[in-house]
């Protein structure tokens, strides 16, 4: 059953299948519009975040900022929501509550008289484009060779002419260290080599934020390194990055801040030398142990 | 078209659907049966060391999926009748039906053999079984799993061709509906009805075959499904 | 229903009208690939919209595209046909053998087809669809560039498969007086006699058909797992 409120929100944006009222804290003092983000506030700002699917809570009550340029790495066992909290950004999962904020534009929603109404598919697919992520599983597209993969976004979404796309792309293969395999099918690239191309993909859109789910978690060891480095020369070139990894070392190298998630929760966070060597909760202490034991002696 | 009449007239000729109806459920069941023991005989025949033998099979089962149930059919009941073995039209609806799908059913074992890991032969005749007992205890019991929704699903392709035979008018659910369609003439109704008769019958087929399919787990190829 | 099948005279007899047989069933196999060239193209273009429906939005379109698919996946095409033609033909809507050959081929073979276009788009991973959202691009503009491309490689050997089982449908429409293969065949068979021998001479004529399509469909088999690798 809809509130009238929204039927109305609803009846005034006929694509929108989607509603929900806004809470009174939620209700804008002034106006209705995108919340300006001062130059210095943070590029994503995640307020109060739940996800349920169904009736399991995975996310339950985040709270986050990122700066722009900043590196902040996500750790924590398999289930702690970090991945789904990853793809709240750029909603490619719907928060159940709570908001989020890339670059001052609330993400895949808009208030209408107060209400708030799922954005329409275009203006979704907007915000996407300024949000690059990278996926566990690559998923190139098949059918398209690795300058191809880098072109279609620039060429369909930016409406970029193709020869200056193919010129782009070339620029960020070689930048991946993938200059020769312009021409080459994903299937005849090495996990490694894909995920570099997948990670120029994503380059090719001039993302203000790169979101990184897992990005070596889907490879075989001796392939992990290569990633990594495109990785951590990424970060020193100062794009924002949010890291969700595995990988302890390569989270203390390259991020400014780290976070630990347990069961749906923000635990701690705080400067990587410090959490890794003397966290503050039980949990990410556990945490930590239970990964060091597994780790190779350095 | 549904005035009171014609509603009148369906009460006559219905009930003899329905009976109808039956004789389809037996034409298919005995071709089913016929074609499932014919299709095991053709599979193992294709996988035979004897000389020639997998190469009868082969060729059998490509003359049988490259021509038209239909024609099939009229071989053997035209066909024998001219050489004076007249076999009357039920029968030989079993007959041509049973061997039409014994050609489908051989290829369905065959795959659903070779979905079955390599390594189960291996550790088969590891223990030294010899060819046989590892068909008989290890690969065959395993394959009936992959084997039961094709299967399923060629029971409801059955069910559907026995109507071919009505064209030889054996005694089945469409050779009535002409009969009654050329008596009464109301074919609208008359087909209509019969078409429903088809559905309920095959509709519950198809949902038990589907959940058939869960329970085993998804068939990867497309189409498969689709007998 | 005589002896000369056996004793050799039935053959003798066959042998010599070969020719007149030939140009008789040539043009019965010309009208059955018009009537399955006709059932595809229409059932392409049902089996494609039905599987838009099925998988759309509109709770409406969805549920009257599975109506659709169930209905006439469970009765025989036979009865389909008849229904076109006599049915349809009782209450005044006259189609000649051929157009409604066509039609009851085409509804039939989109029911079909449906499914197998939905299982096509169903069988690209989701990944490829968040990929693509990912950098951007709308649902439709992912559905066309991204996703649509793959499951037409996935659902190509199907397809062709079933090219084939119409083709040999086809020879249902002699029922209706459609002189394709089959009835030219039943007409023959009824002005000599020659039952045996002119119904394989028919086996010969679909096997010179089915068989080039059956080889196609295998290379067509062998490209789509190509592509299913990353």
């Amino acid at each position: 059953m809809q509130h009238r409120r929204c039927l109305r929100a609803m009846l005034e944006e006929p694509s929108v299948d989607d509603c929900r009222l806004m809470t009174d804290e939620e209700k804008p003092s002034a106006e209705a519009g995108p919340v300006p983000s001062a130059p210095d506030g943070p590029l994503v700002r995640v307020e109060a975040v739940h996800k349920r699917f169904g009736p399991l809570h995975v996310l339950k009550g985040i709270d986050l900022e990122v700066k722009a340029g900043e590196k902040v790495s996500i750790i924590g066992p398999s289930g702690s929501g970090k991945t789904t909290l990853l793809r709240c950004i750029n909603y490619i999962e719907k928060p159940s509550q709570g908001h989020i904020y890339v670059n001052g534009h609330l993400i895949g929603e808009k208030a209408v008289d107060q209400a708030y109404v799922a954005l329409e598919d275009r203006a979704l697919a907007r915000q996407r484009a300024e949000i690059g992520m990278v996926f566990q599983r690559f998923n190139l597209f098949p059918h398209l060779t690795a300058s191809q993969n880098i072109e279609i976004g620039p060429v369909k979404v930016l409406k970029t002419p193709p020869a200056e796309a193919r010129a782009r792309a070339f620029e960020l293969l070689e930048k991946v260290g993938l200059a020769g395999k312009r021409d080459v099918y994903p299937e005849m690239l090495s996990g490694g080599q894909q995920q570099r191309v997948a990670i120029a993909r994503a380059l090719a859109m001039r993302p203000k934020l790169m979101l990184f789910d897992e990005a070596t978690s889907g490879l075989d060891p001796e392939l992990v390194g290569e990633v990594l480095n495109v990785m951590a020369q990424l970060a020193s070139e100062g794009m924002t990055m949010i890291i969700v990894t595995h990988e302890m070392q390569f989270a203390e190298d390259v991020s400014d801040r780290v976070i630990f998630m347990d069961d749906g929760v923000i635990v701690e966070e705080g400067l990587p030398s410090r959490l890794f060597t003397a966290p503050s909760h039980a949990r990410t202490q556990a945490f930590l142990s239970a990964v060091l034991r597994k780790r190779q002696p350095r | 078209m549904i005035s009171t009449q014609a509603l009148a007239l369906a009460r006559e000729w219905a009930p003899q659907l329905l009976v109808a109806a039956g004789q389809t459920l037996r034409m298919t069941v005995f071709a089913y049966v016929l074609g499932a023991v014919a299709g095991l005989l053709i599979a193992f025949g294709g996988m035979s060391r004897r000389r020639g033998l997998p190469t009868l099979c082969r060729v059998y089962i490509e003359f049988i999926r490259g021509t038209p149930t239909l024609t099939q059919l009229f071989l053997i009941y035209f066909g024998l009748a001219s050489v004076d073995i007249v076999i009357p039209g039920f029968e030989a609806a079993v007959i041509a039906l049973g061997m039409h799908y014994a050609a489908y059913m051989a290829e369905i074992y065959r795959s659903g053999i070779s979905a079955v890991d390599r390594g189960q032969h291996e550790a088969a005749q590891g223990i030294g079984m010899t060819r046989v007992q590892t068909m008989r205890y290890i690969i065959l019991p395993q394959s009936v799993r992959v084997v039961l929704p094709p299967m399923a699903n060629s029971a409801i392709s059955l069910l559907k061709d026995t109507s071919v035979a009505s064209l030889i008018a054996a005694p089945e659910l469409m050779m009535r509906a002409n009969d009654i369609t050329s008596e009464y003439y109301m074919p609208m109704q008359v087909y209509l009805i019969t078409g429903a008769m088809y559905f309920v019958m095959a509709y519950p087929l198809s949902l038990g075959a589907r959940r058939l399919e869960r329970l085993t787990g998804k068939s990867r190829r497309i189409g498969t499904d689709l007998a | 229903m005589n002896g000369g099948a056996i004793t050799g005279g039935d053959w003798a007899r066959a042998y010599e009208h070969v020719p007149y047989f030939l140009s008789v069933l040539w043009s019965g196999a010309v009208m059955t690939v018009i009537v399955t060239a006709g059932g595809f193209v229409v059932s392409i273009m049902l089996g494609i919209l039905f599987a838009a429906f099925r998988t759309g939005r509109s709770r409406v379109l969805r549920g009257a595209a599975h109506v659709y698919v169930e209905v006439f996946r469970s009765v025989p095409v036979l009865t389909q046909l008849f229904v076109i033609y006599f049915g349809l033909g009782a209450i005044g809507i006259r189609l000649s053998p051929i157009p409604a050959a066509i039609v009851g081929f085409g509804i039939n073979g989109g029911a079909y087809l449906t499914e197998v276009f939905r299982a096509g788009i169903e069988a690209v991973d989701r990944g490829q669809t968040e990929a693509a959202l990912s950098i951007g691009m709308t649902k439709l503009m992912a559905l066309r560039y991204i996703v649509l491309p793959q499951a037409t490689r996935i659902v190509l050997p199907p397809i062709a498969n079933f090219a084939i089982g119409l083709l040999k449908d086809t020879s249902l429409a002699s029922a209706v007086a459609a002189p394709e293969l089959s009835f030219n065949a039943h007409m023959l068979v009824d002005e000599t006699y020659l039952s045996t021998q002119i119904y394989l001479l028919v086996a010969v004529f679909y096997l010179a058909m089915s068989l080039p399509l059956s080889t196609i469909v295998r290379w067509l088999e062998r490209r789509a797992a190509r592509g299913q690798r990353t």
